[in-house]
């Protein structure tokens, strides 16, 4: 038996929406299966578990805040786990460790339930038409008092504890997609479609009106003492508060407390692009459209090759001491079309090929502007990356993400004049930028890593 | 003016040697598609062999009979009822037996089955399963020999009911019309399928009809396989020579139902039986040991050896390897690299 | 593969040329038979004739009777004779009147054609291209007017090729004859007196890709062979009215280039297929049925079909016009799309082919 908790989804969160469940009591569940979908500040997440079993109890109601940690299911009989790879930053809270370890050749396939999923629910006297009106209505079966013969509960008792949702909003696949992208609540967009269906043209319109008229602050909404209560459980696609008002408040804070803790200092150089862009052209040369690289990806490797160099700008500043990374996991900054902004992680950066990466990259970038993150996608970083080349600036100077102790910045790569052993060419360049936490490290060091970049960047064939 | 012709009575010669040893060389492979259908009755009572299956006992003399007028540069296009002709063509019993089992080493990789035997190598065409099909196909065959002036024939096997459809008619003219090195070969084991040849033919002497279209065409006992060998080689010799198709009607008979298990009530036992004493295998043997060209112990050599070959195909059939299911998209398309400008 | 040039009059070869959908058709057979001495055409009426529509005109004169076959009026023996001549190694090409004639030699298609590679467990491709003419809207009634392309395009082991411009027109052909599996090639009967410019530099089509004919933001128009040039009348017309639509030729019915015509809608969010056969199971209801497995959240729209009005195609012109997709029609259907209010009795002919 094991417990599946909220999980820690970035190093600043301490706490998460459970938005909705993905499972009901009596679903087998695998290792890695997605289980539920938490809503942080900045995106609803599909959480996955970490235990193979059979679903127990779900403890925890969708539509609930609850702390990192907080155990939201029992899943029973789970099976030994394969040794995992210590490279997961340990979140905060508690976690079951209570895991049988038994001999098992991996790729045989799972047990059966110890249970009979039947069984599993008569533990709790409801039959499956109950169960899946429970689930369907977020009601914990567990909570509720059953009034029916032998104290089973029956249909009417659920419906007791969660009176029905109002009727579906009729709404077009795209137009429900937007929706939750840009954080609208379709139940107060008007619909001009077929029926008084909702369209795409009437989320962004809803938008737009939003835009012009900003709601006044919620009480509540300020800093995160004012736990939310009375959250019943809401359908995915409309949230609770917009969602990019809350994580514009999310960015603000973390931000404010980075410039509010952090000594930053900064540094600045330029750097030779030529080599790089020619070992581009070159491994670009035979590949379809889809499969060529940027330099965006380019600059990334440097960036974390550079930092297993020195890695005393790869981890944390906690408790007063700095704490080395175990693995160089960067963060990309990604801004969303609607405004704010996500860190996803790209685990073991260092370890990666050019290509590897970006194709990594664009499907994080693809995933973080759909809102479809996995939560181990959200955390971990040890360093970040912010790339504005595309918005055409040359040079950034980032703010730091605590708790990490550095942020690399990359502007565009632009053509230059540039002199090389007293003779004066054109040469593209790009410049590279560190913000960097002076409690953990000081100049030289910084210098160090930018150095380090700029001599990667001479020779990407040797990577 | 109608071409039909009786063909001459060989008269074997007992005491010629490489004739006699043709003449055992013919029971062989008669006896090797006998043996090997009797077989495949027992594996498909058995269950091991499945789908449609066309037995062609009684009709061996056809098959072996015309195949000694072809050479391997020739091709044959064949029908649904086909152990028999690709058996005498060449194709070994196992890749035949490994095809009805569904595996791999089929000879169409167990694609086909019983009924689409294909054997590219050995100019083997198959294998067709809709009745009159396979006569436009070797009509190509024989354009693409025409066009690219290569001297070979394509022997097209088709049965009464094919002379029903169209696409005999349509083949016939156009073969003649074109004078296709084609050699049509009609076994007319009187019934298609069910229906007797009287019940859906005007006029049931099918060579005065093929005659029709201009071609040289004849009749012949296609129970007794030197008339079959006789006819096919001065056939064959026709059309070598630039004569154009021509066509030959095998009267012959089959002595089990059209497919596995069919009902056999469209047919009297006793007419059955009297085909039977004409039976093409057991009528050769009996005129050998008669001319002393076969002892008893020689014949029972002859099946020995037989009934190990035939072992040896129904044993490699069974231990063959299975086609992935992840190969079941094979071959529906040239793979891609097949030649793209 | 060398393009052969003919040899010009004048000084230099122009790099544009006017010509026609015929025309380009025949310098494609032109070409394959002079580059390949395997390629011969076989039909009826092909050589003294010069083909049902004109597209071999001269070919007899130029290469002689062996290779420009005059076949009897039997389809099934024929097409059956091209199939048995592709096995044995030649790349016959093969022309049947119409596509409605092409059902005699059904059999010869499906049961052989599409089917010996498979059978035979990889022994026997068969590299056979064999050209009809389908489709209505000259009058022809219900025996020379269907498109039954569509049923094709369901058989698995053909190619189905449908050239809609003058340059597919003149260069499908080298890529088909390449192919080593069956192919066959629907010309659409209005199309071949169409005269346009051919590029002296145009060369093999990629008859894998879906064609984006004209660039859109708002709806895409699916379409195909005959009713392009209504697709695109219609683009224009909408384009007056202020609505983007991006016309997608699909080129290829078989196998579908799903990714040009996914890619086209989840960029537009609204689609509008327009096809000529019969609405119930045609080709528009796979592409509609593909993009709803493959693009559902894409979609802001009920997918819209203009096919045609089912029923046997008839004689009289208005009634052949009203049983047809028509312009009128596909920008009735693609208002709808985008959500534009549709005036009333705009509806007329917009509604061809919806089920009654």
């Amino acid at each position: 038996m094991a417990e599946f908790t909220m999980p820690s989804l970035g190093a600043d969160m301490d706490e998460g929406l459970l938005q909705e469940w993905l499972v009901g009591p009596g679903d087998r569940v695998h290792k890695g299966d997605v289980v539920a979908v938490v809503e942080t500040d900045k995106a609803a997440i599909e959480v996955e578990c970490f235990e193979s079993g059979t679903v127990g109890r779900l403890l925890v109601r969708a539509g609930t805040r609850v702390p990192v940690g907080t155990p939201l299911a029992v899943i029973e009989g789970a099976t030994p786990r394969e040794p995992r790879s210590a490279q997961k930053p340990v979140a905060t809270g508690s976690r079951d460790k209570h895991a049988t370890h038994a001999a098992r050749t991996s790729g045989s396939p799972p047990p059966l339930p110890q249970k009979p999923a039947a069984e599993a629910t008569s533990a709790i006297g409801a039959g499956p038409l109950v169960r899946h009106l429970a689930l369907q209505r977020g009601v914990d079966l567990t909570a509720l008092h059953g009034t029916g013969p032998g104290g089973r509960i029956t249909r009417a008792d659920v419906e007791r504890a969660a009176p029905a949702p109002g009727p579906r909003v009729r709404a077009t696949p795209y137009a429900r997609h937007l929706a939750r992208d840009l954080g609208i609540d379709l139940t107060t967009v008007r619909g001009t479609g077929d029926g008084g269906a909702v369209r795409a043209a009437d989320v962004r319109t809803a938008t737009r009106a939003r835009v012009e008229r900003p709601e006044p602050e919620r009480a509540g909404a300020r800093g995160r003492e004012g736990e939310q209560h009375g959250h019943v459980a809401v359908p995915t696609d409309s949230a609770g508060e917009h969602r990019t008002d809350a994580m514009r408040r999310a960015v603000a804070e973390l931000m404010s407390r980075s410039k509010r803790e952090i000594p930053h200092y900064y540094l600045s150089t330029t750097i030779d692009f030529s080599a790089a862009e020619e070992w581009l052209r070159r491994f670009n040369r035979d590949r379809p459209l889809s499969d060529r690289l940027v330099p965006a990806a380019l600059l990334l490797k440097a960036a974390a090759t550079a930092a297993r160099e020195v890695p005393s700008l790869n981890g944390y500043w906690q408790h007063d001491q700095f704490v080395a990374g175990s693995a160089v996991n960067l963060g990309v900054a990604v801004s969303l079309r609607q405004g704010g902004l996500l860190a996803p992680v790209i685990h073991d950066a260092d370890t990666l090929s050019p290509d590897v990466l970006m194709a990594g990259l664009k499907d994080l970038v693809q995933r973080a502007r759909r809102g479809r993150l996995r939560g181990s996608e959200m955390s971990g970083a040890t360093l970040t990356v912010t790339n504005l080349g595309d918005q055409g600036v040359e040079t950034v100077f980032g703010v730091i993400h605590p708790p990490q102790v550095a942020l690399v910045g990359f502007g565009a790569v632009v053509e230059r004049p540039w002199a090389v052993g007293g003779m004066l060419g054109v040469r593209p360049v790009v410049t590279a930028t560190l913000a960097a936490d002076h409690r953990a490290t000081d100049g030289a060091v910084g210098a160090r890593y930018l150095t380090a970049i700029g001599r990667l960047l001479q020779k990407p064939e040797e990577w | 003016m109608s071409t039909t012709r009786t063909p001459r009575k060989p008269r074997p010669s007992a005491r010629s040697d490489p004739q006699a040893a043709h003449r055992l060389a013919l029971l062989e492979s008669m006896l090797r598609v006998r043996r090997f259908e009797e077989r495949c009755v027992e594996l498909y009572s058995a269950a091991r062999i499945r789908g449609f299956m066309h037995l062609y006992i009684g009709e061996e003399a056809v098959a072996v009979g015309v195949n000694e007028a072809l050479t391997d540069d020739d091709a044959v296009v064949s029908t649904y009822r086909e152990h028999g002709h690709a058996l005498a063509r060449g194709v070994p019993a196992e890749a035949i037996m490994a095809e009805m089992f569904g595996k791999a080493t089929g000879c169409s990789r167990g694609r086909g089955g019983s009924m689409h035997l294909f054997d590219a190598g050995r100019r083997f065409y198959g294998g067709n399963a809709i009745v009159g099909g396979g006569l436009p196909l070797a009509a190509g065959l024989a354009l693409a020999d025409r066009m690219t002036g290569r001297n070979r024939v394509t022997c097209c096997f088709f049965g009464d009911g094919a002379f029903a459809e169209g696409e005999f008619h349509e083949t016939a003219n156009l073969a003649a019309l074109w004078g296709l090195p084609l050699l049509l070969v009609c076994e007319n084991n009187l019934y298609a399928m069910g229906t007797a040849l009287a019940r859906h033919q005007a006029q049931t002497d099918l060579a005065l009809r093929a005659a029709a279209y201009g071609m040289v065409s004849w009749a012949v006992d296609g129970m007794d396989v030197f008339a079959v060998e006789d006819a096919a080689r001065r056939a064959a010799e026709g059309v070598r020579a630039g004569g154009g198709p021509h066509f030959l009607e095998m009267r012959t008979y089959r002595f089990r139902a059209h497919s596995m298990y069919d009902s056999d009530r469209y047919r009297d036992k006793a007419e059955i039986e009297h085909w039977k004493e004409r039976d093409p295998v057991e009528g050769l043997a009996r005129r050998l040991r008669e001319a002393k060209e076969l002892t008893d112990r020689a014949r029972t050599a002859l099946e020995d050896r037989l009934a190990a070959e035939i072992d040896a195909a129904v044993e490699a059939a069974e231990r063959a390897p299975e086609e992935p299911v992840e190969d079941l998209l094979k071959y529906v398309t040239s793979p891609v690299e097949a030649i793209r400008p | 593969m060398t393009v052969t040039h003919t040899p010009t009059a004048g000084p230099a070869t122009p790099s544009v040329e006017k010509t026609t959908y015929r025309e380009a058709m025949r310098e494609a057979l032109r070409e394959a038979l002079r580059t390949d001495d395997r390629v011969f055409l076989m039909g009826e009426d092909v050589g003294r004739y010069g083909g049902c529509f004109g597209v071999s005109l001269g070919l007899l004169e130029e290469f002689g009777p062996e290779r420009i076959r005059d076949a009897p009026l039997s389809e099934s023996a024929f097409v059956g004779a091209g199939i048995g001549a592709a096995m044995a190694g030649m790349r016959p090409i093969v022309e049947i009147m119409t596509v409605n004639f092409s059902l005699l030699a059904l059999d010869q298609i499906l049961n052989n054609a599409a089917t010996l590679l498979h059978m035979s467990g990889g022994q026997l491709p068969v590299p056979i291209v064999i050209r009809m003419t389908t489709g209505a809207g000259r009058q022809l009634a219900a025996q020379h007017s269907h498109s039954l392309e569509g049923w094709y395009a369901h058989i698995p082991g053909l190619r189905v090729l449908a050239p809609a411009t003058i340059t597919d027109a003149r260069h499908m052909l080298t890529p088909a004859l390449a192919d080593p599996d069956p192919v066959l090639i629907f010309e659409h009967g209005s199309l071949y007196n169409v005269s346009g410019e051919l590029s002296a530099h145009s060369g093999p089509v990629d008859i894998d890709r879906a064609a984006i004919r004209r660039p859109g933001t708002d709806v895409s128009v699916i379409t195909y062979g005959g009713s392009l040039p209504k697709a695109l009348a219609a683009a224009e017309d909408l384009a007056n009215i202020g609505i983007s639509a991006e016309v997608v030729d699909l080129r290829t019915l078989r196998p579908l280039d799903d990714a040009t015509i996914g890619d086209s809608v989840a960029r537009t969010h609204r689609a509008v297929v327009v096809d000529e056969g019969w609405r119930s199971g045609s080709l528009a209801a796979e592409i509609s049925a593909r993009l709803t497995e493959q693009h559902f959240y894409d979609l802001d729209a009920p997918i819209e079909r203009v096919c045609s009005v089912e029923v046997p195609m008839p004689y009289a012109r208005r009634l052949e016009e009203a049983a047809l997709p028509q312009p009128a029609g596909i920008v009735t259907a693609a208002r709808r799309a985008v959500g534009e209010p549709v005036p009333t009795g705009a509806d007329e002919g917009a509604d061809a082919g919806r089920s009654s």
